[in-house]
C-alpha cells in the first residue's frame, strides 16, 4: 500500500493510494462544493449540475458518456451532499485511461439549454421520490430547522419552484464559480502505478481552469425547535433530532464516532437493548456527522403514533445516562472490536477506500492508512470519551415529526 | 444513492448514515442484472495477461447430516464471510400465518444454547462479527463476516444460533411486536408495497408470500406457530454454507462438522399452491408519485438459456447507455427511478419493472416502458450486448475483492445449480453469446402477458399491455 501526493500546475491536488494486490481501481473527483455554497435563488443547482455533468461537452455528448462507461465495464455515479460532490467510477486498470478521459469531461460539461430543460423533469421527479420517503423529508426538515439562517440547513435538492424557477445561466454561473481545479481533489485507490496515472491525469485534467473557492464557516448557533410535518395517511411517526457535536475537524471527532456506535448502532447498542428489542420502534439509532466548521448529533425514531412520547422519553434518558455516567469499558471495547473490523472489510475494496480518503483529504488534508484507522480506534480510551461528553453531551436540541401527529408533548 | 464520505475511519452500519444525505444521479442498489450472479476467476477475465492475480480456488464438503459447505481461498483479503442458507422462508408460512418465518428470523439472535440474547451479542461484537440474519421468500439467509483470524472462533456462535436457538416465550412478543412495527413502517413506503403486491399478482402463493408477512395475520401468530415452523422446516439436509475469504477449506472443516453436529435432518414437502392474484391491480396511495409495477414470466437461474434471459434484461436496464434509461428517462425526462431484474426462484422466475414517475406523466410512462419492453427483440446490435458483457465482466472481477458478496454466490449457486459455476463455463458462456440467441430469446419469451401494479392516487389505463405479441 502506497500513498502518493501531487498538485497540478492548474492546482488540481491529486492523491493516490495504490495497491496492486487489489483487481480494480477507483477514481473519483471530490469538488468542495454543495448545498451549503449556493447562493439565494438558486436552491438544488449543485445536485441539478451534478445530473448535468453527464450531459458530456460539445466533443463527447450525454449518450456518449453513458454509452463509454458502459463499454468499460464502469461502476460509475455521482452524488452531492451539503459540502461536497462526488464524480466517481470503478473499473478493471486497463481502462484507467478512458475512465479519466469520461471523469475529466464531467468536470467541464457544456451545460447546454435542451439538456437542461429535459434533466429539470428528472429532478422534479427525484424530489417526488424523496417525498414519498418520510424518512427523507424529515432529514431535509431538521437540517432546515436545525441551522436555520445557517449555510447547512439549504436544501440538496431544492424545492420544486427553485428547481423550476432555475436558468441554465444561473448554473453556468455557479459552475465556473465553484468548479476551478483548486477546489477539487482527484482520488484513486486501487491497482495503478504513480507515474501512468500522473500521465493521465496531465492528459485529461490540465484544462481545469486554476482558481481557489472560498466558503464562509460561520457558527451555527441551533435554537431549541420542534417542527411536525403533518402525514395523515402515515401509518408511522418517524422522529429526527438533532444537537452539537464536535466539528469535522475536531480531534474529539473519533470518540463521537465510537460512542454513537455504543449508543446508538444499529444492533447491540444500548438504544438496540431499551427500545429495538423490546419491539417498541421499528427502529432507533443515533449517529455523529461531521461538517466543515460544524458537528451534529442525529437520532432516528419510528413508532406507532400513539407511543412517541413514551419512546422519546427513552431515548432522552438513554443519552442523559452516558452523560452523566459515561459508558462500561467493555462497551468500548465491544465497538472498538465492531468498527475494527468494518474497517477492515470496507477497506478490502477500491470503492470502499475512496470515501474515506476524499474525506480526509477535503476536510483535513490528512491522509489516513486502514492501519492508521485501526490504531486510532485502538487508542481511544474511556478519558476520551469522557472529555467527548464534557464538550459535547448527547443531548438534543432539534425535534421534528413526520407522520399522523399535528403536535406533540416533549415536556 | 451514495454514502456521505465518511472520513472519520469509524464507519457504522446504521441506516443513518444513508439519510446523511447525498443525492445521487442514479440509485446504485437499483442497478439490476449486473452480472449473471455467479462466480468468477479473476485470472480468467483478465485483459492483460501479465498481471498477477490469483486464480479462484475451492473446495467442499458435505458433513453426514447433509449440510453441504463450499469453501473459496481467496488472496489479497484480510477478512472472511459465512452465507448460511437454509430453504425455509415466507413460501413455507402455513395460510393465515404469513410472518411465521420473519418472526423465526427475528429470534434467531435472541439466545442461543448457554448464552442470553445480550451475551450472544456481546460474543459476537467482540469479535467484530457484523451479521445478520433475513427471513426470504424461499430462504432463511444468515450472513457473517469479519477478519479471517476470527472467523473460526465465530462459527460455534453462528452455529449455535440456528442449531439451538431459545425461541421462548419472553422473546417471542417483542419480536412479532418488531416485525408488525416493520410491516407499519413498509406502510409509509409505498416502492416497497409495490413490490409486495408484484410478487403476489406475479406468483401463484406460497411462492408470491411477502417475505415479511401480513399485518392481518401477524397478531394471530402464537409462539407454537414459529417453534413448529422451526423444528419443521429448519434442518441440514438441504442447507448450505459458502465461505469465502483469507481461509483454508481443510482447517475450517473440523470447526465447522464439530460446530453443527447434531443437527438433524428432517423431510420438508412444500405446500401446494395456489391461485395468482387477479392484475391489473391497483392501490390506492396518497403519494407525490405514481409508483409503476410490471413482471412478466423468465426462465429461472438453473435453466440452460438463463445467460440469454440475463442478457435481455441487460439490453432493457443493464446501465446507464440501456434502453429503459435512454428512453424513459434521458430522452423523455420521465423518472428517475427505472430499472427491471430478473427474480429467480428455483424453478420458476420473472422479470420486474419498476419506473416512479409523478402522477400526470405517469400514463406515458406506462405506455413507454411497455412498448421498449415489447420492441426488445428489434435492432439488437453488436456494440449494445457487447457493453452487457463488459459490464458483468466487470462486476465479476470487482466480485473478487467482496468477501461478503462471494461466500453468498457460493451458497446461491449450491442451492440452485447443485454446484459452484465454473469460471471458465461462465467466462465462456457470457463471450459466446450472440445478438441472434439473444434476440431469439427476446422473441420466445416475449411476454404474452404482462402483470401490472401501480399504487398512487389514480389508476391507469391498461390496454398498453393488450398490444400485439410479435409472431416468432
Amino acid at each position: 500500500m502506497q500513498f502518493h501526493q501531487h498538485t497540478l500546475p492548474n492546482g488540481l491536488q491529486v492523491i493516490a493510494e495504490l495497491n496492486p494486490a487489489v483487481h480494480s481501481v477507483a477514481a473519483g473527483f471530490f469538488v468542495r462544493t454543495g448545498a451549503r455554497d449556493e447562493t439565494k435563488g438558486v436552491s438544488g443547482v449543485s445536485h441539478f449540475l451534478e445530473h448535468m455533468a453527464f450531459k458530456g461537452d460539445n466533443r463527447i455528448s450525454a449518450d456518449d458518456v453513458n454509452r463509454i462507461f458502459d463499454e468499460v465495464g464502469a461502476n460509475y455515479n455521482a452524488s452531492t451532499g451539503e459540502e461536497v460532490t462526488m464524480y466517481y467510477a470503478a473499473v478493471l486498470p486497463e481502462y484507467l485511461d478512458t475512465t479519466m478521459e469520461l471523469l475529466s469531461v464531467l468536470m467541464q460539461p457544456s451545460l447546454g439549454q435542451e439538456d437542461f430543460d429535459m434533466e429539470k423533469n428528472v429532478i422534479l421527479e427525484e424530489i417526488g421520490m424523496y417525498d414519498d420517503h418520510p424518512s427523507f423529508t424529515a432529514y431535509d426538515t431538521i437540517m432546515a430547522t436545525h441551522f436555520a439562517d445557517h449555510p447547512l440547513g439549504q436544501s440538496i435538492l431544492g424545492t420544486k419552484e427553485s428547481i423550476v424557477a432555475l436558468t441554465s445561466e444561473q448554473m453556468q454561473t455557479y459552475h465556473a464559480s465553484r468548479y476551478k481545479a483548486g477546489n477539487m481533489t482527484l482520488v484513486v485507490a486501487g491497482n495503478t502505478d504513480f507515474d501512468s496515472l500522473l500521465a493521465l491525469v496531465e492528459k485529461h485534467c490540465g484544462s481545469i481552469p486554476a482558481g481557489q473557492c472560498d466558503r464562509d464557516l460561520p457558527e451555527s448557533i441551533p435554537k431549541p425547535a420542534l417542527r411536525l410535518v403533518t402525514k395523515e395517511s402515515s401509518v408511522q411517526q418517524h422522529i429526527m433530532q438533532m444537537g452539537a457535536a464536535p466539528k469535522g475537524t475536531d480531534e474529539l471527532r473519533y470518540a463521537a464516532e465510537l460512542l454513537s456506535v455504543v449508543v446508538g448502532d444499529d444492533s447491540g447498542s444500548r438504544l438496540f437493548w431499551e427500545l429495538v428489542d423490546p419491539g417498541h420502534v421499528d427502529s432507533a439509532e443515533v449517529g455523529y456527522n461531521e461538517y466543515d466548521g460544524a458537528g451534529t448529533w442525529m437520532s432516528y425514531l419510528g413508532c406507532q403514533p400513539d407511543r412517541v412520547e413514551e419512546n422519546i422519553a427513552v431515548m432522552t434518558r438513554v443519552f442523559e445516562d452516558v452523560n452523566e455516567n459515561g459508558i462500561l469499558q467493555e462497551e468500548l471495547e465491544q465497538a472498538k472490536n465492531k468498527v475494527a473490523s468494518r474497517i477492515v472489510l470496507r477497506g478490502e475494496r477500491p470503492m470502499g477506500r475512496l470515501s474515506s480518503l476524499g474525506g480526509n483529504w477535503v476536510y483535513r488534508k490528512e491522509y489516513k492508512s486502514v492501519a492508521d484507522d485501526l490504531k486510532i480506534v485502538r487508542g481511544l480510551s474511556l478519558a476520551d470519551i469522557d472529555a467527548l461528553l464534557n464538550q459535547y453531551p448527547i443531548r438534543m436540541s432539534t425535534t421534528v415529526g413526520v407522520g399522523p401527529r399535528d403536535q406533540l408533548d416533549l415536556g | 444513492m451514495a454514502l456521505k464520505p465518511n472520513s472519520s475511519g469509524c464507519p457504522k452500519n446504521t441506516g443513518l448514515r444513508t439519510l446523511v444525505a447525498t443525492k445521487s444521479l442514479r440509485e446504485t442498489d437499483q442497478c439490476s442484472t449486473e452480472y449473471p450472479q455467479s462466480p468468477a476467476d479473476s485470472a480468467l477475465f483478465l485483459f492483460n495477461p501479465k498481471e498477477k492475480m490469483s486464480s479462484q480456488k475451492f473446495e467442499s464438503f458435505s458433513l453426514s447430516s447433509g449440510l453441504q459447505v463450499v469453501v473459496e481461498s481467496m488472496s489479497g483479503v484480510e477478512s472472511a464471510a459465512l452465507t448460511l442458507m437454509i430453504p425455509a422462508g415466507s413460501v413455507l408460512d402455513r395460510p393465515g400465518k404469513s410472518g411465521t418465518a420473519a418472526i423465526l428470523s427475528e429470534m434467531f439472535p435472541r439466545g442461543a444454547g448457554q448464552l442470553s440474547a445480550r451475551e450472544l451479542s456481546a460474543a459476537m461484537d467482540n469479535l467484530g462479527l457484523q451479521r445478520s440474519v433475513s427471513g426470504g421468500v424461499g430462504y432463511m439467509t444468515l450472513s457473517a463476516a469479519t477478519t479471517a483470524d476470527r472467523i473460526a472462533e465465530a462459527i460455534p456462535l453462528i452455529a449455535s444460533l440456528i442449531t439451538a436457538p431459545h425461541l421462548d416465550e419472553e422473546q417471542f412478543g417483542p419480536s412479532r411486536e418488531l416485525v408488525q412495527q416493520a410491516l407499519s413502517a413498509i406502510e409509509d413506503e409505498p416502492r416497497q408495497r409495490l413490490g409486495q403486491f408484484l410478487r403476489r399478482c406475479s406468483y401463484s402463493p406460497p411462492w408470491g408470500n411477502p417475505a415479511e408477512g401480513s399485518l392481518v395475520d401477524v397478531p394471530e401468530i402464537t409462539l407454537q406457530d414459529v417453534q413448529q415452523h422451526y423444528s419443521s422446516f429448519i434442518c441440514p439436509n438441504h442447507a448450505v454454507i459458502g465461505v469465502a475469504g483469507n481461509v483454508i477449506a481443510a482447517e475450517l472443516q473440523d470447526a465447522v462438522a464439530a460446530a453443527f453436529d447434531g443437527w438433524i435432518p428432517k423431510d420438508v414437502t412444500v405446500p401446494d399452491t395456489g391461485d395468482v392474484e387477479a392484475s391489473p391491480k391497483h392501490v390506492e396511495h396518497d403519494s407525490a408519485q405514481t409508483h409503476i409495477g410490471l413482471a412478466w414470466e423468465t426462465v429461472p437461474y438453473r435453466h440452460e438459456r438463463y445467460f440469454e434471459a440475463w442478457a435481455a434484461v441487460s439490453l432493457l436496464s443493464g446501465g446507464m447507455s440501456s434502453r429503459l434509461f435512454t428512453e424513459v428517462r434521458e430522452k423523455r425526462g420521465l423518472c428517475y427511478a427505472i430499472s427491471a431484474s430478473i427474480n429467480t426462484q428455483k424453478d420458476q422466475a420473472r422479470v420486474f419493472g419498476y419506473a416512479g414517475t409523478t402522477n400526470e406523466r405517469a400514463q406515458e410512462t406506462l405506455d413507454v416502458m411497455v412498448a421498449e419492453i415489447r420492441r426488445l427483440h428489434e435492432g439488437i446490435t453488436e456494440d449494445e450486448l457487447q457493453r452487457c458483457k463488459a459490464r458483468a465482466k466487470s462486476t465479476l472481477i470487482m466480485q473478487q475483492e467482496s468477501t461478503m458478496s462471494r461466500s453468498s454466490s457460493l451458497a446461491r449457486d449450491t442451492l440452485h445449480l447443485g454446484r459452484v459455476l465454473g469460471l471458465q463455463e461462465i467466462r465462456s458462456r457470457i463471450d459466446s453469446l450472440t445478438v441472434d440467441q439473444v434476440r431469439d430469446f427476446a422473441l420466445e419469451y416475449a411476454p404474452n402477458s404482462m402483470v401490472l401494479v401501480t399504487i398512487g392516487p389514480d389508476a391507469l389505463g391498461a390496454s398498453c399491455l393488450k398490444a400485439a405479441v410479435p409472431a416468432v
